[in-house]
């Protein structure tokens, strides 16, 4: 029976009614980093804990995917099918930055400081027919 | 024991159908010894490296199976900077007094295709879309753009500079000058930055001879001198390619620790630098590169731009050979040919492209994933 899995365990929490991006915090340091990570890359310490980064953030940078990337881009896509797609790191509560693909792919749909959403949503089907569901990142709704 | 280079040697970039790219770095090897006026047997040791030609050792099966320390060297687009720091130490430590270095590539066409296990990263990372260089690149500077007030304009003059600049160059790859209309009208590959404000992969070949500076004089009357040979990674809190995640704090970047070091170990400041060569994997990296080395402040690009003061013929002239958006980029040589073209410069060969003045202090900064920065300040 096909699923709806994650495109990698540990990146979200899925399945979930309200998905989280998931991280690491240093527990010596405070650090974080996404994805989670056992060591930690700011103080080189080895006790880091799993935590919710949540989904809400705001665009730090942005560009445009301009055209269908080679391998390993791996999407159901063909050259004729490839849908330009934005791509941004986006700054959570906490300060960490997240690199993210963005619904928006248009220079004006797309400003710096704005409010982010996470979303989770397929990407493509492997080879059982399962879809395979990836995060990324659309503009949120104010005061939402 | 000070480090002199004595010969200099460039397999021009571009294609070289027929060629592979370890054939282009031994034409390089060949031509560095013949214009140092040494044989290939007295070389005591050499680095060199390359992306996707194969080992820099290898080029003993063209250049002669003598013996000598052969060191592979691959440390992304520092490569080249890798190297001729490892020779520089070699010879500063005593332990040689004369070898090569040597950078070389051949790359299929179209945008580089890394992959995230190369990089520690998960498949999710590739597969998803976000492993392009020229996504890193355009999103570096379209913050850099929002924090210190670049516009657009800035980025079309320093393509427009390099293209000006190939085309005095008759090694160059592209050799047509384009202008502004061009550049500015040209496809959009990743906002901001358009076609041509792109380097391309290419292929290509250089290389070094270096020498203690005592034996130099025997070799050549003209022997320019490495005052300083910096390499530096990543601080924890710097922007970088290939990150899924950048830290909340806000460190400095590889360029400025090595630029630092470089310029502490020479004596000298940026104020002292005659003619330089800074990453230009494309036209943002140019601008963040000005003030990351040292060489303005933050926001002050634009203005310099504007007035053309990395013309050739200005104040502060950047990439006189047209730089890596009009030599392309074959990731080994890049960091070599900087040198090249500095020593070019510094011997008052440049012809139609020669810095006026009889420049006497060369600099060289190049930039590699995912962080890792070499600089060479070079001085007649």
């Amino acid at each position: 029976m096909p699923q709806q899995l994650p495109i990698q365990e540990g990146l979200f929490t899925w399945p979930a009614l309200h998905p989280q991006l998931l991280g690491s915090r240093c527990r010596l340091c405070g650090e974080m980093a996404f994805p989670a990570q056992q060591d930690c890359r700011s103080c080189s310490g080895q006790d880091t804990e799993l935590v919710e980064l949540g989904d809400r953030g705001t665009l730090w940078t942005w560009t445009i995917q301009s055209f269908m990337p080679k391998t390993p881009y791996h999407s159901d896509e063909t050259p004729e099918t490839f849908r330009p797609y934005g791509v941004g790191y986006v700054e959570m509560p906490g300060g960490l930055r997240v690199e993210s693909r963005l619904q928006e792919n248009t220079p004006e749909e797309l400003q710096i400081g704005m409010p982010m959403q996470l979303q989770i949503e397929p990407f493509r089907t492997d080879e059982h027919g399962n879809q395979l569901m990836n995060f990324s990142f659309r503009r949120a709704a104010e005061g939402n | 024991m000070d480090v002199a280079i004595i010969g200099i040697g460039l397999h021009r970039f571009g294609r070289s159908e027929g060629m592979t790219g370890q054939q282009q770095g031994a034409a390089a090897v060949r031509k560095a010894l013949a214009d140092a006026g040494v044989d290939w047997k007295q070389m005591q040791f050499a680095y060199g490296g390359s992306q996707d030609a194969g080992n820099a050792d290898a080029l003993v099966n063209e250049l002669g199976l003598t013996g000598l320390q052969f060191t592979n060297i691959w440390n992304g687009c520092a490569t080249g900077g890798s190297s001729l720091h490892a020779a520089y130490t070699a010879i500063k430590s005593g332990e040689y007094d004369m070898g090569v270095v040597v950078g070389f590539d051949k790359h299929p066409r179209g945008a580089f295709n890394p992959q995230p296990r190369d990089w520690g990263l998960g498949d999710w990372y590739g597969e998803t879309g976000l492993m392009l260089t020229t996504q890193f690149f355009a999103m570096k500077i379209q913050r850099y753009m929002h924090d210190y007030g670049i516009t657009n304009d800035a980025l079309v003059r320093v393509a427009e500079k390099a293209f000006l600049a190939g085309s005095l160059n008759p090694m160059a790859w592209r050799t047509t000058a384009l202008s502004y209309e061009e550049i500015a009208n040209s496809m959009m590959v990743s906002d901001p930055l358009r076609k041509y404000m792109f380097c391309s992969p290419a292929e290509g070949g250089a290389a070094l001879v270096l020498c203690s500076a005592e034996k130099a004089k025997q070799f050549t009357s003209k022997p320019l001198y490495i005052k300083a040979a910096a390499v530096r990674s990543r601080h924890y809190g710097s922007f970088e390619v290939f990150s899924p995640s950048q830290a909340p704090s806000v460190n400095d970047s590889p360029t400025v620790i090595a630029s630092r070091a470089a310029f502490e170990l020479a004596g000298i400041g940026p104020r002292d630098v005659d003619v330089l060569q800074l990453q230009d994997t494309d036209s943002g990296t140019e601008i963040i590169h000005m003030a990351e080395n040292g060489f303005c402040e933050h926001g002050e690009q634009e203005k310099l731009l504007r007035e053309g003061a990395t013309r050739i013929d200005g104040p502060m002239p950047v990439n006189t050979d047209g730089g890596c958006l009009a030599n392309g980029e074959p990731v080994g040589a890049s960091g070599l040919r900087q040198v090249y073209e500095v020593c070019v410069q510094l011997r008052g060969d440049g012809g139609a492209r020669q810095v006026p003045g009889a420049p006497a202090v060369g600099y060289t900064h190049v930039y590699g994933a995912p962080g890792i920065s070499g600089v060479n300040i070079i001085t007649t």
